[in-house]
C-alpha cells in the first residue's frame, strides 16, 4: 500500500516539476499575413508569420542582437566577400535536408522582381553555394551591414519552389497565382498545417527542428485576425484569444484592470516627426509669397519649441509614447541618449525667432497627416496644430488614409503640388544609421521630401555605405548626426511604444520590432 | 450596368495609387515605373476601360493586387459568407417584422405596442457598429454564451461553405445577423403598422367584419396579403442596402465575407477588388428587383387579371 502511494506521489510531483506540457496559443493582431510567400511582400504582419516558419542565414534574438541561424559561422576574406559555414542536418518540413545551394537559390530569388526585398539587398552582386554546406556573397564594394539586411531574408527549398511553380516570386506575366502564396515550406521551429487567409493560420510544432525546442512549450498557434480594435480586446477579454501583439492606447488600463491578463510595453524602432519642406522657393499652401519661410533655420526651431511633446503624450498618447530629440529610436546605431533630448518647450522663444526672422505676425500652412497609419496619428497632429497657433502660425490639417497621404508626400497630390509639412514615421529594420541617411536626409533619396540638400552630408551617406572600420564608420554617423540635427530638418516627435497583452498565464517576450518569436514562448 | 463599370473603371486612375501599396515604402522609383509599366497603367483610358469590359464579360476580374490571387477566387470564397449572413438578416427583418408591424397595427395604442416601437427607434437611431460592439460585450465578455468575432466552423460543399451545419457555426450567426437585421426591422414594422391601420379601414375589411368572418381570417389572409406588397418593394431594395451594410457588420464582427474584403482593399488601395465588388454588387441590385418584379405578378391578382384581359 505505501510502495503504491509513493509512487502515485511520485508521478503527480513528475507532474508538476515538469513544464513541458503542450500547449496552445490563439494570436490575434489586425492584418492578416499578405502572403505567405517570404520573398513576395515587406511588410510587418507578412514577416512575423514567416518568422515562425522560415529561417535566414542569421536572425535578429530576443533584444535585436545578430544570431547566427542556418549559418554557424561567417568570415569576411575580402573587402567584398563573405563567406558562410552553413549548419548541418537542417532538414525542411517536407523532410528534405538543407545545402549551401537552397540558400543561393533563395537569396537569388529575394533579389529578382518582382520580389519586394530586392531594394534591400541590392548591395548583393552573386550568391554562390561553393560547397554543400559553404556559401560564397559577393558584395558591390563593401557593405558594414549586410547581416543587417541578411536577417530579413528567408531560406526556401529549390527543389520545393521549383516543383511547385514558383520559382520567381510572383509571375506578373503569366496571370498565375503562386503555390507559394498559399503554402509555406521552411526549416523553422513551426510548420503552417491550415491557411485560410484573414480568417484562420494554424502553425503546429515542427518536431524535427535542428534548433533547441526547451525555451518554448507552445505546440500550436492559431493566428486569428481581428481587424476591429474593440473586437479584438473583447475577443481577449472573453478568453477567446490568448494574445495579441496590437493594443489600441484606450484600452490599456481596461486590459490591465481584468485580473486574468497582463499588458507588456517596450519602446519601438521607430519614430514618428515633422517634415518641414525647406528647399522649395516657396510654399504651395502659405500665404507667404515670394520667399519659403521654413528655408530660415529660425522658423524651423520655433516650429520644435513650439510643441509640448510630454503634454501629448500625456494626453493623446495617454502615456504610450517616449518624446524623441533624434528621428531615429534607442537601438539603432548611431543614437545616443544625449542626441534624443528633445529641446524645451518654449513658445515665447518660438515668437522671439519668428519675429527675428522676419515674420512677426507668423504665416499660413496646410499639414499634411495620415489618420490610419500611425498610432494616434491625427489626434497627434490636430493637438500640434493647436501648439503652432498659439505662436502664431495657423496651420490647416489635411489629414487622409495612409494610402493617398504617402503618394501625396511621395508624388505629389493631383495637380502635382508638394507638400509643405507632412507627418511621417520611420522604422529602422536595420538597426542603423545608413538606413535612416539613405532614405531621409541623401539629396537623392527617395523619401526626402523635405528637400534638404547638403554636400557634406551626401558624401558621408556614400562612405558610411561602404566603410568597414567601425570606429571611422560611426564618427562619420555622428558627424551626419550633428549636421543634420543642428540643421532641425526634421521635427522629432515621439519614438511610437509597442504593447502586448495576453491572458496572465501566457508569456510571450516583447521585442522592439513586435515581431513575436514564438520559439521563446510559454504558456503555464 | 455600363454605367456601373464605367464607374468601377474609373476607380483605377482617381483612388489613390496602389504602386505604393505594392511596393513599400523603400521600393526604387525604377521599380514603381517598372510595376506601373507591368500593370497597364500607362495605356491611353479607353484602351484600358476595353480591356477591362473585355475582361469582366469572361467573368475574369483581374488579380489582386496585393494579395495576388484571382479576384473571382476571392470573391467566390468570401460570398457565402455574405449571403448567408444577408439571407438570416434579412428573414429575421421580415418574420420579426412582420409579426410585430401587424401587432402594433391592430392594437394601436396598447402599452407593448407603444414598447415595440420605441424600441425599435433604436434600431435606426444607434450605429450599427455601436449595437454590434454592445452586444458582442453584452453576449461574449460578460455572459460568454456567444462568440465575439469569426464564422466558426463551416462545413464545405465544394462551391459553397455554410455556417448552417455546425453549432458554432449557428452560434457564430446570431449577433451578426441581429445586428444587421435591427435597422431593416425597424422600417418593416413601421411599414406594415400603417399598411395594416389604412387597410383596416376599408370598406372591404368592414363587409368582411359585417359578414361575420373570424377576425384571425380578416387580419391575416385579408389584410396583410394586400398590406405586403410595398413591404416587398422595400425588402427588394433592402437587401441590397443589407449587402452594403454588412461591410460595418462584417469588419465588427471578423465575418469574412464580401464587405471585409472590400475594405480591406479600400485599405490597400486593391483596384480589382474594389472595381469587382461595385460590378457585383450592382448585378445583385438588378436581379433582385427583377425578382421583385416577377413577384408581384404573383402577390397582386390585379396585375394578372390586366394582363388576361389584354
Amino acid at each position: 500500500m505505501k510502495k503504491l502511494i509513493n509512487i502515485f506521489l511520485v508521478l503527480v510531483m513528475s507532474g508538476f516539476v515538469s513544464s513541458s506540457y503542450a500547449a496552445s496559443i490563439k494570436w490575434s493582431m489586425p492584418g492578416d499575413s499578405l502572403t505567405l510567400d517570404p520573398h513576395a511582400q515587406n511588410e510587418g504582419p507578412t514577416h512575423m508569420v514567416s518568422r515562425q516558419v522560415y529561417e535566414g542565414l542569421v536572425t535578429p534574438g530576443i533584444n535585436m542582437e545578430i544570431l547566427p541561424q542556418l549559418a554557424e559561422s561567417w568570415d569576411a576574406t575580402s573587402a567584398d566577400t563573405w563567406v558562410f559555414n552553413i549548419r548541418k542536418g537542417v532538414k525542411f518540413h517536407d523532410g528534405s535536408s538543407l545545402t549551401a545551394s537552397d540558400i543561393a537559390f533563395s537569396i537569388n530569388r529575394a533579389k529578382t522582381a518582382p520580389s519586394d526585398m530586392v531594394d534591400l539587398i541590392k548591395s548583393i552582386k552573386s550568391a554562390t553555394a561553393t560547397g554543400d554546406h559553404t556559401l560564397e556573397i559577393v558584395t558591390e564594394g563593401p557593405n558594414p551591414i549586410l547581416l543587417n539586411q541578411l536577417t530579413q531574408i528567408f531560406v526556401m527549398s529549390e527543389a520545393w519552389a521549383k516543383a511547385n511553380g514558383c520559382e520567381v516570386s510572383y509571375n506578373w506575366d503569366a496571370g498565375e497565382t503562386s503555390y507559394c502564396a498559399s503554402n509555406a515550406n521552411g526549416t523553422g521551429p513551426f510548420k503552417i498545417t491550415f491557411r485560410e487567409q484573414d480568417v484562420r493560420t494554424v502553425f503546429e510544432k515542427n518536431t524535427d527542428w535542428w534548433g533547441d525546442d526547451s525555451t518554448h512549450n507552445i505546440d500550436q498557434i492559431e493566428l486569428l485576425p481581428i481587424k476591429n480594435d474593440a473586437t479584438r480586446v473583447a475577443a481577449l477579454l472573453s478568453g477567446e484569444i490568448d494574445y495579441t501583439n496590437v493594443v489600441p492606447v484606450q484600452d490599456i488600463e481596461r486590459i490591465k484592470s481584468s485580473s486574468g491578463h497582463t499588458v507588456k510595453m517596450t519602446p519601438q524602432n521607430r519614430t514618428i516627426f515633422f517634415g518641414m519642406d525647406q528647399g522649395s522657393a516657396e510654399l504651395n499652401s502659405s500665404n507667404i509669397k515670394g520667399k519659403n519661410p521654413f528655408a530660415d533655420k529660425r522658423v524651423r526651431l520655433a516650429m520644435y519649441h513650439a510643441l509640448d511633446m510630454d503634454a501629448i503624450k500625456d494626453k493623446v498618447m495617454r502615456g504610450q509614447s517616449v518624446p524623441a530629440g533624434i528621428i531615429t529610436a534607442p537601438g539603432v546605431n548611431g543614437h545616443t541618449p544625449e542626441r534624443d533630448q528633445r529641446l524645451p518647450y518654449d513658445p515665447e522663444l518660438s515668437k522671439k525667432l519668428l519675429a527675428e526672422a522676419g515674420y512677426p505676425d507668423g504665416f499660413e500652412l496646410t499639414l499634411d497627416c495620415p489618420n490610419d497609419r500611425y498610432i494616434n496619428d491625427e489626434a497627434i497632429c490636430v493637438a500640434a496644430i493647436g501648439m503652432f497657433a498659439k505662436i502664431g502660425v495657423k496651420v490647416n490639417l489635411d489629414a487622409k488614409t495612409k494610402s493617398q497621404h504617402f503618394s501625396e508626400v511621395k508624388e505629389g497630390d493631383a495637380n502635382g503640388m508638394t507638400s509643405d509639412m507632412y507627418m511621417l514615421g520611420w522604422g529602422v529594420p536595420t538597426f542603423d544609421s545608413h538606413y535612416v541617411y539613405s532614405y531621409l536626409f541623401d539629396s537623392a533619396g527617395s523619401w526626402n521630401k523635405v528637400n534638404f540638400s547638403n554636400a557634406r552630408v551626401d558624401e558621408l551617406v556614400a562612405a558610411m555605405g561602404v566603410e568597414t572600420d567601425l570606429e571611422k564608420r560611426n564618427a562619420m554617423i555622428a558627424e551626419a548626426w550633428d549636421i543634420t540635427q543642428d540643421d532641425v530638418t526634421y521635427l522629432p516627435l515621439h519614438h511610437q511604444v509597442v504593447n502586448q497583452a495576453s491572458k496572465s498565464n501566457v508569456d510571450v517576450p516583447i521585442r522592439m520590432n513586435n515581431e513575436p518569436l514564438f520559439r521563446f514562448a510559454n504558456v503555464n | 450596368m455600363i454605367v456601373v463599370a464605367f464607374v468601377s473603371f474609373s476607380l483605377f486612375n482617381f483612388v489613390g495609387d496602389p504602386v505604393n501599396s505594392m511596393t513599400g515604402e523603400d521600393a526604387s522609383d525604377e521599380r514603381r515605373a517598372e510595376v506601373r509599366e507591368v500593370l497597364g497603367l500607362n495605356d491611353p483610358v479607353y484602351i484600358q476601360f476595353s480591356r477591362f469590359v473585355g475582361n469582366i464579360v469572361q467573368g475574369n476580374f483581374g488579380i489582386s493586387y496585393q494579395l495576388k490571387r484571382e479576384v473571382s477566387d476571392l470573391i467566390g470564397e468570401r460570398l457565402p459568407a455574405t449571403l448567408e449572413l444577408v439571407f438570416v438578416s434579412a428573414m429575421l427583418a421580415i418574420i420579426i417584422g412582420t409579426i410585430l408591424g401587424v401587432y402594433t397595427g391592430i392594437h394601436r395604442d396598447s402599452f407593448l405596442s407603444n414598447i415595440i416601437l420605441v424600441v425599435s427607434l433604436a434600431g435606426v437611431s444607434l450605429p450599427t457598429f455601436i449595437i454590434g460592439i454592445m452586444l458582442i460585450y453584452l453576449f461574449s465578455v460578460i455572459l460568454g454564451i456567444l462568440p465575439s468575432f469569426g464564422r466558426g466552423e463551416v462545413t464545405d460543399l465544394g462551391f459553397w461553405t455554410t455556417g448552417f451545419l455546425t453549432i458554432s457555426g449557428l452560434k457564430a450567426l446570431i449577433l451578426p445577423s441581429i445586428t444587421l437585421s435591427l435597422f431593416q426591422m425597424t422600417y418593416v414594422i413601421r411599414l406594415v403598422r400603417a399598411e395594416m391601420m389604412e387597410i383596416l379601414q376599408t370598406d372591404y375589411i368592414k363587409f368582411a367584419r359585417a359578414r361575420g368572418i373570424n377576425k384571425n381570417t380578416i387580419n391575416y389572409k385579408h389584410a396583410l396579403k394586400n398590406g405586403l406588397i410595398p413591404v416587398i418593394t422595400i425588402t427588394g431594395i433592402n437587401i441590397g442596402t443589407l449587402i452594403a451594410f454588412s461591410i460595418i457588420t462584417e469588419t465588427v464582427f471578423q465575418w469574412p465575407g464580401m464587405g471585409s474584403l472590400f475594405i480591406n482593399a479600400v485599405y490597400f488601395v486593391d483596384i480589382p477588388i474594389m472595381s469587382a465588388y461595385m460590378i457585383m454588387v450592382a448585378f445583385i441590385f438588378v436581379m433582385i428587383n427583377f425578382i421583385v418584379d416577377i413577384t408581384y405578378y404573383f402577390i397582386d391578382p390585379r396585375i394578372r387579371l390586366k394582363e388576361e384581359s389584354n
